[in-house]
């Protein structure tokens, strides 16, 4: 497949992707959607207006779906609608003036997409005329395709016009706490499409934040997986309609490129209520609890769960930086497996090394735990190549020497050892950071302090974008399995003054971190 | 034309001064050329004989050039000379400087600066105060310096080892109780000495895995590599197995080895010969078969003073059909274990089984009947073996050509005499504290080749079976009569006589032995040791024979030979320029006698313990005359 088809179904990935996230942020929402049916009916009794304002009529079988969210929205008026926004819309800062040509540029991109969807019905209407004994599953599917995009479509639409609408973002109170996770919104359109059930989940949603596994599964069982694979069918579609070639992207996974910006946007969770923003989900539902008591159920404090039974496609990230080996367009691109490691990627590659080991003043790093990790050994090198490099640990050294030819060990240096008293916080800050996967949890959980300045800044001007938030979900990737997520919801649910001492702990590290990204 | 110089070069071994006098008058040798001259002196040194060829350069001036022009090694006495030495000597490559306990770095500094780059090898294990700034001379001037022993070198660091590094072309090292180098040390050696084909690292108990692993994967040339006494583990084991070429692996008392370490190693060495792993008492048949798999080639084994050899354990290296030497020293030996060795594919050439505990006539036998082609069998201490073992060893293994029976103390008699029988190509025999009796000796000396009798101990020896060795026994070259009563100066004036090639003899304790003896000894002119302790009736005008005759005499012990006095000493002072280690504890030597020894310039060692009549004074002179 050459070059010009790849990128061209990448885009197509990338909404289908989004879509394909539906039904995965929308598990959370399945739970108990019973206790809120009458909500879910004044929902749909209220606002079908803004949609119908934003859209074309062309879909009216998705009128109720897309009134929903928006409904949801204005009921609930929380900051949710603003806090997606300030995630996925660019320059969601720009809410109070907005920019004229943002949302031209939004505009533009939806026509797009609507003449892409536009196309493939064509296609589907005229695959049917001349297939006519399809199977009704393959109709239902092709269905399902057009829902997801169309749902990709409508949520996008929906934000943007959000931003033209101050008094929305700010009477808008919500009680759902995942912010970024457009998902919820998206997903909740789904339902509609297959069932009527589908309509309630999106309630609970707007409800209560966090799920219940167990309702969960049964709704996931129902709508989720289908959802799921309609996504995938639908993307798989999109390649062959996009675009003259009928191949699929070499390797079994999708591309997903972060922005710049939003990469080395220090937050990806905020508080609907107070516009906090957060690394992690976890830290931002404790954060919740302080905001009222409804937000300190077992249901709400649990972590969102991901059904990973599900047959996903792999997720594979590239690198913005053109030229990088990371960066699709490379010839010989090697994708990065994480949002995290796109994050420590590109940090480590493309960005200034701005921290400067205070003990050494000689090593320089542009991961801040990748200088926390130095400064536990800064000083304690005493294995010394004779290339000048030096090792804490001997048998480090020999691994290096054996690596390399004309490498040789080099005499120690009489001078005694450097006196390395590190205070005790800091050793205990160390000892806490096991490994590069926690120290990012670790510092993705600090910076509260500077959270608010961040997302400002993390406009993007690329619409397609801003799905990349939703991706990111630390608990959905599976590398963050390992690290020790537990122990750090634990502490922070046991301690609920935890938070803010986090925050003070990280203003030196995370602070700096976050005025750094911010440049 | 050759064979005529060299009969020449005999005649001066055997009569200096003639050849002095011929040379003098008719100089006929003055017509030789230098190539056949060059191929004379390669084959003197070919004896070993220092003092031949000193001759041969006294001959005549020529003579004396042309010898310091082809002498190619050199092993000075004195380090002071040094410079002088080698000024006369211009071609030498290879210095011993063992004899010279003091070599600073003044001295090496001048050797490298003589030699330059046609020094190849220097032997530097005997000597001290030399440091790592000597060392870099040597290193940078002599650029192809190929051997180095460094032994015993225990005040060098691994700044020592860094400016070893430097000599790029070094093939063969010795580090032996260099206890101050570790891995860093090591680790630079590896990176330099990337041609190393030996390498010996005994009790340089600093270097762990790390420094071995670097130079197992540094040095791909390493042939012999002596890890004895080091804390490593199987973690450099295994980048060692994976050198193309390694020989020669001694890994005597690694107690970091054992089973489960070795279990995980995936392969053994394929080029391996010689392994041993003595003294390893945690590696057991399972982790020795693990790390032997594959080492076809495997000539010869060493697991002495190691686990037990029980049945599963021999059956675990029964596949190595190369093998031709196994050492089982102080090994506990199940009959069943030495039934299985009995059965193995490989056809033995030694066997040693001294110390064993375990060892019966039973096992013993089963392992003699299969094992026909055993030449060389140490059964030393197996004190429950008897004549039945004897029998059924000397029947199949003919060609035996050492036995080692000390202290096999329920063997009979009547065995010794199978042995003379049945073993004709007997070389070596030790039967120290055994039963062995005239007969046994008798029968013994029909094996013509016997340079080895040892019979210490051996109360029921007496003259006449040494007699009947002196008869027959022409290729004696070593002989311990160490405690034997019933010898006389008959028995040993025969072996004297009959044994010209006598190197060294030991009749310590015979009290029976006079000054008679002596003299007849001296007619062994090749006698390097005697050992004449607590022999009462020898005097100096014994010494003074044995002074006379055997000049290359080099150890001398007449502890508790009180009728030695000033005299004996002179004597030794006027003959014996060779000597280098005296024992005179109990003599009635004085002041003099010991000023008389000073004069000996080689003397290296000397034991003067109760000399009466030596004064302090006497000590100080004589040590200042030395």
């Amino acid at each position: 497949m050459d070059l010009k088809n790849r990128t061209v179904a990448e885009t197509w990935a990338k909404p289908s992707s989004s879509a394909k996230d539906l039904p995965k942020q929308l598990t959370p929402d399945h739970r108990s959607f019973t206790s809120f049916n009458n909500q879910q009916q004044k929902w749909e009794d209220t606002s079908l207006l803004d949609f119908n304002n934003g859209i074309q009529p062309p879909f009216p079988e998705f009128n109720q779906t897309s009134k929903a969210p928006q409904n949801h929205n204005s009921q609930i008026k929380g900051p949710d609608q603003e806090d997606m926004q300030s995630n996925e819309t660019p320059d969601s800062n720009r809410f109070q003036d907005w920019d004229p040509r943002v949302m031209l540029n939004n505009l533009s991109f939806l026509e797009d997409k609507i003449h892409q969807l536009q196309d493939l019905v064509h296609l589907i209407v005229g695959r049917r005329g001349r297939v006519l004994g399809q199977p009704d599953e393959l109709a239902t599917q092709q269905q399902q395709l057009i829902t997801t995009d169309l749902t990709s479509i409508i949520v996008q639409l929906i934000s943007t016009a959000g931003s033209l609408l101050p008094s929305v973002k700010h009477t808008l109170s919500t009680a759902n706490p995942a912010i970024g996770q457009l998902g919820q919104l998206g997903g909740v359109l789904f339902p509609p499409a297959n069932n009527l059930n589908g309509g309630v989940p999106q309630q609970n949603s707007g409800g209560s934040k966090v799920s219940d596994q167990s309702n969960q599964i049964e709704l996931t069982e129902n709508c989720g997986t289908e959802q799921n694979y309609a996504a995938e069918e639908h993307e798989a579609k999109d390649d062959d309609d996009a675009d003259e070639g009928e191949n699929l992207a070499p390797g079994s996974y999708e591309i997903l490129q972060l922005e710049k910006e939003e990469i080395l946007a220090p937050h990806t969770h905020f508080c609907m209520i107070c516009g906090k923003g957060f690394k992690r989900d976890a830290n931002l539902r404790m954060h919740m609890r302080g905001h009222g008591d409804e937000y300190k159920t077992p249901a709400a404090l649990a972590k969102p769960n991901k059904d990973s039974s599900e047959p996903m496609l792999l997720k594979r990230y590239s690198c913005p930086y053109a030229g990088c080996k990371r960066n699709k367009d490379h010839k010989k691109f090697q994708p990065l497996k994480t949002i995290l490691c796109v994050k420590n990627h590109y940090k480590r590659t493309h960005c200034d090394k701005s921290y400067t080991c205070s003990r050494c003043n000689t090593k320089k790093f542009s991961v801040i735990a990748d200088l926390k990790t130095h400064e536990k050994h800064c000083g304690k090198d005493k294995w010394l190549c004779s290339c000048g490099t030096t090792f804490s640990r001997k048998d480090k050294l020999f691994g290096h020497i054996a690596l390399f030819q004309g490498h040789t060990p080099a005499l120690p240096l009489d001078e005694t050892k450097p006196s390395s008293v590190p205070s005790d916080r800091a050793e205990n800050n160390e000892s806490k950071l096991g490994n590069i996967g926690f120290n990012f949890s670790a510092s993705a959980s600090s910076g509260n302090a500077v959270q608010n300045m961040v997302d400002v800044k993390g406009a993007v001007d690329d619409p397609t974008a801003y799905f990349s938030p939703l991706n990111f979900d630390p608990c959905n990737l599976p590398g963050f399995h390992e690290f020790p997520r537990p122990s750090l919801e634990e502490s922070d649910g046991s301690f609920s003054f935890l938070i803010p001492d986090a925050c003070n702990y990280n203003q030196k590290t995370g602070g700096e971190s976050g005025s750094n990204d911010l440049e | 034309m050759t064979s005529d110089s060299l009969k020449n070069q005999r005649q001066k071994h055997n009569g200096n001064e003639e050849a002095l006098q011929n040379s003098s008058n008719s100089c006929p040798f003055e017509s030789l050329t230098q190539d056949i001259i060059f191929a004379i002196l390669d084959s003197l040194a070919l004896t070993h004989d220092s003092l031949s060829l000193k001759s041969f350069s006294l001959t005549s001036k020529s003579f004396y050039y042309l010898e310091s022009l082809h002498r190619k090694s050199l092993k000075p006495l004195r380090s002071q000379l040094l410079p002088r030495i080698l000024h006369r000597y211009s071609s030498i490559s290879r210095l011993d400087l063992t004899l010279c306990p003091r070599v600073d770095d003044h001295t090496l500094s001048s050797i490298s600066s003589l030699c330059k780059s046609r020094l190849r090898s220097i032997d530097l294990s005997r000597s001290r105060f030399f440091t790592s700034s000597g060392l870099s001379y040597s290193v940078t001037n002599c650029s192809f310096l190929v051997e180095i022993d460094l032994s015993n070198a225990t005040t060098l660091t691994d700044s020592a080892a860094a400016v070893i590094a430097e000599a790029k072309n070094l093939e063969r090292l010795w580090l032996v109780r260099c206890k101050l180098i570790s891995d860093i040390g090591i680790g630079c050696v590896a990176v330099g000495c990337r041609k190393l084909r030996l390498l010996s690292l005994k009790w340089c108990c600093r270097v762990s895995d790390l420094g071995v692993g670097l130079i197992a994967m540094k040095c791909e040339d390493l042939r012999s590599l002596d890890l004895s006494y080091l804390p490593i583990t199987e973690k450099c084991l295994s980048s060692i197995l994976r050198l193309q070429s390694l020989e020669d692996l001694v890994l005597v008392a690694c107690v970091g080895l054992d089973d489960d370490g070795l279990r995980t190693l995936k392969h053994g060495c394929r080029s391996l010969e010689r392994l041993d792993v003595s003294n390893c008492q945690s590696i057991g048949h399972l982790g020795l078969s693990s790390f032997t798999e594959g080492s076809t080639c495997l000539r010869l084994l060493v697991l002495s003073y190691g686990c037990s050899v029980t049945a599963v354990a021999a059956k675990c290296l029964q596949n190595f059909s190369l093998l031709q030497s196994i050492k089982l020293d102080g090994c506990l030996v199940t009959c069943c274990g030495m039934k299985a060795i009995g059965n193995w594919c490989a056809s033995l050439v030694e066997l040693s089984l001294s110390k064993c505990s375990g060892v019966t006539d039973v096992g013993l036998c089963s392992i003699v009947e299969t094992q026909k082609e055993l030449k060389k069998l140490d059964i030393t201490c197996c004190r429950w073996i008897s004549y039945i073992s004897i029998d059924s060893n000397t029947r199949s293994c003919t060609s035996l050509t050492s036995l080692r029976m000390e202290s096999c103390t329920q063997v009979s008699k009547e065995a010794f005499v199978l042995i003379g029988k049945c073993c004709p190509f007997l070389e070596e025999l030790d039967v120290t504290d055994n039963e062995i009796d005239d007969e046994g000796l008798k029968s013994i000396s029909s094996c013509s080749k016997l340079c080895s009798l040892k019979v210490g101990i051996c109360l029921n020896v007496t003259d006449q079976g040494l007699i009947s060795i002196g008869m027959s026994c022409s290729e004696l070259a070593e002989l311990d009569l160490y405690r034997c009563l019933g010898i006389t100066d008959v028995g040993v004036a025969s072996v004297a006589q009959g044994c010209p090639k006598l190197r060294v003899i030991n009749v310590e304790y015979c009290n029976k032995v006079i000054d008679t003896s002596l003299r007849m000894l001296s007619n062994c002119l090749g006698l390097k040791a005697l050992e004449a302790r607590g022999c009462p009736c020898i005097s100096s005008v014994g010494l003074l024979a044995i002074a006379e005759g055997c000049r290359l005499l080099t150890m001398l012990d007449i502890k508790n030979c009180y009728n030695i006095n000033d005299s004996g000493m002179v004597s030794l002072a006027c003959y014996s320029q060779n000597l280098k280690q005296i024992n005179l504890s109990y003599c009635s030597v004085t002041d003099v006698g010991l000023l008389a020894l000073a004069s000996i310039r080689q003397l290296q060692n000397m034991t003067v313990l109760h000399l009466t009549g030596l004064t302090p004074n006497g000590l100080a002179s004589a040590l200042l005359a030395s």
